[in-house]
């Protein structure tokens, strides 16, 4: 009996194949935004997650900002010497400049940024050398014109397969020698800037050829983790306001950034991002619910007299209302079906374009089918309940 | 048939029926206190003007519908009493269906629409089919068995319909008008199919508004202003019921 009402459904939805798909049209596009921006959103949070921690576990980023007193003040590499001096549980200290330029090779020219760094910044990045070495203590110190590129450079400016080491690159009008090539990390590593379209120089050499000053743009400090960072970030910022002659009422004028604390802020706008999601996706699934009703009760308009001749040849109310609540259901499924093949392509599609990892979450992707069965039951009860109420002789009078 | 029977248990009974539709000022009385006998194996023509309560009695015997007030038994069951449910499981059992406008599912093949009141019955899928094909079969429709109506005509339509009413073997079969919509000669052919079915045992309730098919019933009741105004014992012979 269950399997015939089944068959009758489905074959009661191809006779209206176009009409079952518009109708359901509000619940597929309800699903596949639910699940669409479920699976993006995971796959954001994982991006920007392998990107924090590769950022390094334990580190803390310093950079100013404006202070009650106008424009922001840099530091200097004597806050640096004074952080890693000072405070104690500082492992690695390591002030950063940076500056857009274009590198030359062979020929070959390709827009990159020039980062002025210490191999102490290498190490609170978590930064690898692929091949070739990091700089020496005397090329940091004299600041000499060397450099450690990233994997995009090497593959826009040299010849696939020859290798970089020891090869004179021009940066700007800069000539400066390759010491190395930095391992893959992906996109990220701060605003406008590609983690591996970047040429680590020296930071002396960076502030004397590129921004033609001592200042620094910000500082990493990388921590003992036996150490809290509050207990860092106290210290720190007494230091840094001492050095700064900050007045006790003055605001802070830099900024000290966590990143176990961005974890946590990506965590709640994640959260909320995914609420809002879910209202959206909320209101597009009840619209569609009232027009899978709506539908439901046009066809138990259209089809009164049908109902009229089961009952009269002894369909009891409950089979009949089975039949229409079935259907509903079926619509229903068909298009949480449709929605989760649709999320899978938009959601793979997506992830690809802006190049973060394809999650496929299994949970939600069952939780949305059996929510689109639900929503077959909720509003496919009143219609079929009516089919199951109407009376025989009226209905097969029905015209 | 009215007179008291001979028999103990008639099959359908009828005593004091009454049938009210609307209330108040409005209202109207359909039937004014029918009395009726029906015994196995008649074949009972209906008959009567518009209006006359022959199409509410005929509601009433197909336990469509129940009186305002009197007392229906079929088969000794006191209908009137029971709930919708419970006289749906009585046509599912007992009663088949035949209406003048056919009413067979469209875009469904006659094969289908014969099985359709097994499936009710709860019959697996090889049983319906078969005992559909036989119903077909004694009907005369079996090559057109994969047709849908709108491929058969008139006739060959009103005879799947009776095949669907004969598939669950009833013991009445109930024709509202079933020639009602076709012309002389196929009605005459579906007339000698119910005067056959009748021949087999199946008791045959028919509302007709054509003298000349009334002739096929061994016993025709004349329906006016909601009574019985009269019965005539046809000259056919047969098993009517009554004295």
């Amino acid at each position: 009996m269950f399997g015939a009402t089944l068959l009758l459904a489905f074959r009661e939805i191809r006779r209206h194949l176009l009409r079952s798909f518009l109708t359901t049209l509000g619940i597929i596009i309800g699903v596949a935004a639910v699940i669409t921006m479920v699976t993006l959103g995971n796959g954001v949070t994982a991006s920007i997650k392998d990107q924090i921690s590769s950022l390094g576990s334990n580190v803390l980023i310093v950079f100013p900002v404006q202070g009650d007193r106008g424009a922001p003040r840099s530091f200097k590499q004597a806050d640096v010497e004074a952080v890693r001096r000072q405070i104690a549980g500082v492992e690695d200290v390591s002030g950063s400049v940076s500056s857009s330029a274009t590198a030359f090779h062979n020929g070959q020219s390709w827009r990159t940024s020039v980062q002025g760094v210490g191999n102490d910044f290498l190490r609170a990045q978590s930064i690898e050398v692929e091949l070739g070495r990091p700089f020496s203590r005397e090329e940091e110190s004299a600041g000499k014109n060397v450099c450690l590129i990233g994997p995009k450079i090497r593959k826009a400016i040299f010849v696939a397969g020859s290798s970089p080491l020891g090869a004179n690159i021009r940066l700007n009008n800069v000539s400066c020698t390759v010491i190395g090539v930095l391992k893959e990390r992906g996109q990220g590593g701060g605003p406008d800037q590609d983690s591996d379209n970047v040429a680590m120089v020296p930071l002396k050499m960076a502030q004397r050829r590129f921004t033609g000053s001592s200042d620094l743009q910000y500082f990493v400090i990388k921590y003992d983790s036996a150490y809290s960072s509050t207990t860092i970030q106290d210290s720190l910022v007494g230091l840094l306001r001492e050095r700064r002659l900050l007045q006790d009422t003055a605001a802070n004028d830099f900024n000290i950034v966590d990143t176990a604390q961005v974890n946590q802020a990506l965590g709640a706008a994640t959260g909320a991002l995914t609420a809002m999601v879910a209202v959206i996706a909320g209101i597009s699934l009840l619209v569609g619910g009232i027009g899978i009703m709506n539908i439901m009760l046009v066809s138990v308009t259209e089809r009164t007299r049908e109902i009229g001749i089961r009952l009269a040849i002894g369909a009891l109310a409950r089979e009949v209302q089975l039949q229409f609540l079935t259907e509903a259901v079926v619509l229903c499924c068909f298009g949480g079906a449709v929605g989760i093949a649709l999320a899978f392509f938009l959601s793979w599609g997506m992830a690809t374009v802006i190049d973060v990892p394809f999650i496929f979450n299994p949970l939600v992707n069952a939780l949305s089918f059996l929510f689109s069965a639900l929503m077959g039951i909720t509003f496919g009860y009143y219609p079929a309940r009516r089919a199951s109420k109407l009376d025989p002789i009226d209905a097969l009078r029905h015209e | 048939m009215t007179p008291a029977s001979s028999r103990d248990a008639p099959l359908i009974e009828l005593e004091g029926i009454t049938k009210t539709f609307g209330k108040g000022e409005a209202a109207f009385q359909a039937l004014r206190g029918v009395d009726m006998r029906i015994e196995r194996g008649d074949f009972v023509a209906v008959m009567g003007p518009s209006g006359s309560g022959k199409s509410t009695t005929m509601n009433i015997l197909g336990c469509l519908d129940v009186p305002t007030s009197g007392i229906f038994r079929f088969k000794g069951i006191e209908v009137q009493a029971l709930d919708r449910d419970q006289r749906s499981l009585l046509r599912r059992r007992y009663l088949g269906f035949v209406f003048q406008g056919f009413n067979l599912l469209a875009r469904t093949s006659a094969v289908e629409n014969v099985e359709l009141p097994l499936l009710y019955r709860g019959e697996n899928k090889s049983v319906r089919h078969a005992a559909a094909m036989n119903a077909l079969d004694q009907v005369g429709l079996a090559p057109w068995a994969d047709h849908t109506p709108a491929e058969l005509s008139g006739g060959q339509q009103q005879r799947v319909a009776i095949a669907r009413a004969l598939v669950t073997q009833p013991d009445v079969l109930l024709a509202d008008e079933p020639t009602g919509n076709l012309d002389t000669e196929r009605s005459i052919e579906i007339m000698q199919l119910l005067t056959r079915l009748n021949g087999e045992g199946i008791t045959i309730l028919m509302v007709t508004h054509e003298e000349e098919m009334a002739t096929f019933a061994h016993t025709i009741v004349r329906f006016r202003d909601g009574l019985v105004e009269q019965v005539e014992r046809g000259d056919r012979g047969g098993t009517a019921g009554g004295a």
